[in-house]
């Protein structure tokens, strides 16, 4: 399958990107997204300004948090020390996205900035307090992730913005888990669950709970969080906290003919309770 | 627009349209079918190359974006006229009915067991969930790859 013809522009630069970038413009970053719908024709830009070869659009900096270029990929990301370090979440994340060919050429901007529903790596984005950094031709912008992830398919960016990097803060004491229950042909989620947990001894501090997959976009799920902040994480919490994630992501689910909404909401549940017990187990 | 790669060691330059995928590049302009082309929607893993020695699906990126790279197909594999011990292995075991899926088989086994000499069963079949066969049921496929792997632990 052939996409439709446009013009193919590389960039060198951010400044370059911004300014090479027309109206009926794309970015292309890995391709792993943009190709797949053009080649089914489900978009056909006029023109694809690729990012791939901006050196200050790519890595990893640990910083006290972690800064991470849009352009880097998901196996950088997953096998880099520092991320599994700072946020094992994202690391978990990026290493289930697809496969490892996926993995290799896709990148944390292009799956973000995509926003597909089922993608993994946003999930644990928004559990976890990120930010998301954005250059336009009208300067720099900083949202977050929470806030930059509108509806399906759907973000906060701007025509012609372009996302820059993601920043992260410290999760090193935190307690983090991303599981997921694939689908078993695409391998995308049908439901993801991310967790972060910061411990007093046994006492949960602090929860922080997204879920993805099964929603729209990726939830923070402010019920089950309270459901498990304060408490040992006995089981008579962790239901509880099962049972809110449920009332969390009613306004958002997503489903198909294959996965109802009923059905994902109910698995989100079951995920929920398997992340804890991911986390709680290292 | 230009474009020039290195295609199994020889240096390639050609004139492509943007939209050319990398795959039709190798197939249809410079006659490396050994790629296949199963489900064009990136699922399947028939078109594995090797980009910069990683695995690529070369039906999900454009031949432009490969310029400058390095690439190793199916048919440059092989080296000094000696199977790839992958190919051994895929040809030992009996790891193939059809041989549609093989190319991209071989060429994501090749590129895992280089990076995990010694896997096990369990991170081989897991690693090709990227790679679709519809013949075989995998066990052969699973018995050849683990042939390599162990022997490149030295087992
Ligand atoms: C077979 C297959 C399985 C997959 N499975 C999963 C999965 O299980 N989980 C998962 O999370 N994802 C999955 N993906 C998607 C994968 O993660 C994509 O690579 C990723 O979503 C897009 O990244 P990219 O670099 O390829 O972006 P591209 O395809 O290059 O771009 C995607 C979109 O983002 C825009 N864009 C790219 N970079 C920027 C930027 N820096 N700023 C602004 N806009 C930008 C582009 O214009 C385009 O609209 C899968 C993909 C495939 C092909
Ligand atoms: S043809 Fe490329 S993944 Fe199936
Ligand atoms: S041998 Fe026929 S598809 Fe694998």
């Amino acid at each position: 399958m052939w996409p439709n013809t446009f013009d193919y522009a590389r960039a060198g630069s951010v400044d370059e990107a911004l300014a090479l970038i027309g109206d009926e413009g794309k970015f292309l970053a890995g391709g792993h997204s943009l190709l797949p719908v053009m080649k089914l024709r489900l978009a056909a830009p006029e023109q694809l300004v690729d990012i791939g070869g901006i050196d200050s659009l790519r890595g990893i900096s640990a910083n006290g948090g972690l800064t991470i270029g849009a352009t880097t990929t998901h196996a950088e990301i997953a096998d880099s020390a520092d991320v599994r370090a700072i946020c094992s979440g994202l690391a978990s994340a990026c290493g289930q996205v697809g496969d490892q060919a996926v993995r290799n050429f896709g990148t944390i901007g292009g799956n973000i900035a995509h926003a597909d529903p089922a993608s993994d790596p946003p999930t644990v984005l928004v559990a976890c307090g990120a930010t998301i950094n954005i250059q336009g031709a009208g300067g720099a912008r900083s949202v977050g992730a929470e806030d930059f992830f509108v509806d399906l398919f759907e973000t906060d960016l701007e025509d012609g913005e372009l996302i820059t990097s993601v920043s992260l803060p410290d999760c090193s004491d935190c307690q983090c888990a991303y599981v997921k229950f694939p689908h078993p042909a695409s391998r995308y989620a049908i439901v993801g669950v991310a967790v972060c947990l910061k411990m007093d001894g046994g006492t949960c501090a602090q929860a922080d709970v997204a879920v993805g997959g099964a929603t729209v976009k990726a939830v923070k799920c402010g019920g089950a969080e309270a459901a498990l902040a304060g408490s040992t994480l006995d089981d008579a919490a962790v239901g509880a906290a099962a049972e809110a994630v449920k009332a969390d992501i009613a306004d958002w689910l997503a489903g198909d003919i294959a996965y109802p909404e009923s059905y994902r909401q109910q698995m989100a549940g079951v995920f929920l309770r398997r992340a804890i017990a991911a986390a709680t187990t290292g | 627009m230009q474009v020039s790669m290195t295609v199994n060691g020889v240096a390639q330059e050609a004139d492509v349209d943007p939209r050319t995928l990398l795959v039709h590049f190798l197939r249809e302009a410079l006659d490396l079918t050994g790629t296949k082309i199963g489900c064009d929607t990136s699922q399947c893993g028939a078109c594995t190359v090797h980009l910069n020695g990683k695995v690529l699906k070369s039906c999900t990126l454009l031949a432009v974006q490969a310029d400058g790279c390095e690439v190793t197909t199916i048919e440059g594999l092989a080296e000094g006229g000696e199977h790839h011990p992958m190919q051994t292995a895929f040809w030992e075991n009996h790891g193939l009915q059809c041989g549609y899926c093989t190319p991209g088989m071989i060429m994501a086994s090749a590129a895992f067991v280089r990076d995990n000499p010694g896997a096990s069963e369990a991170e081989i079949r897991h690693y090709l969930e990227g790679n679709i066969c519809r013949c075989t049921g995998y066990h052969n496929i699973v018995k050849a790859v683990k042939q390599v792997a162990d022997s490149a632990a030295g087992a």
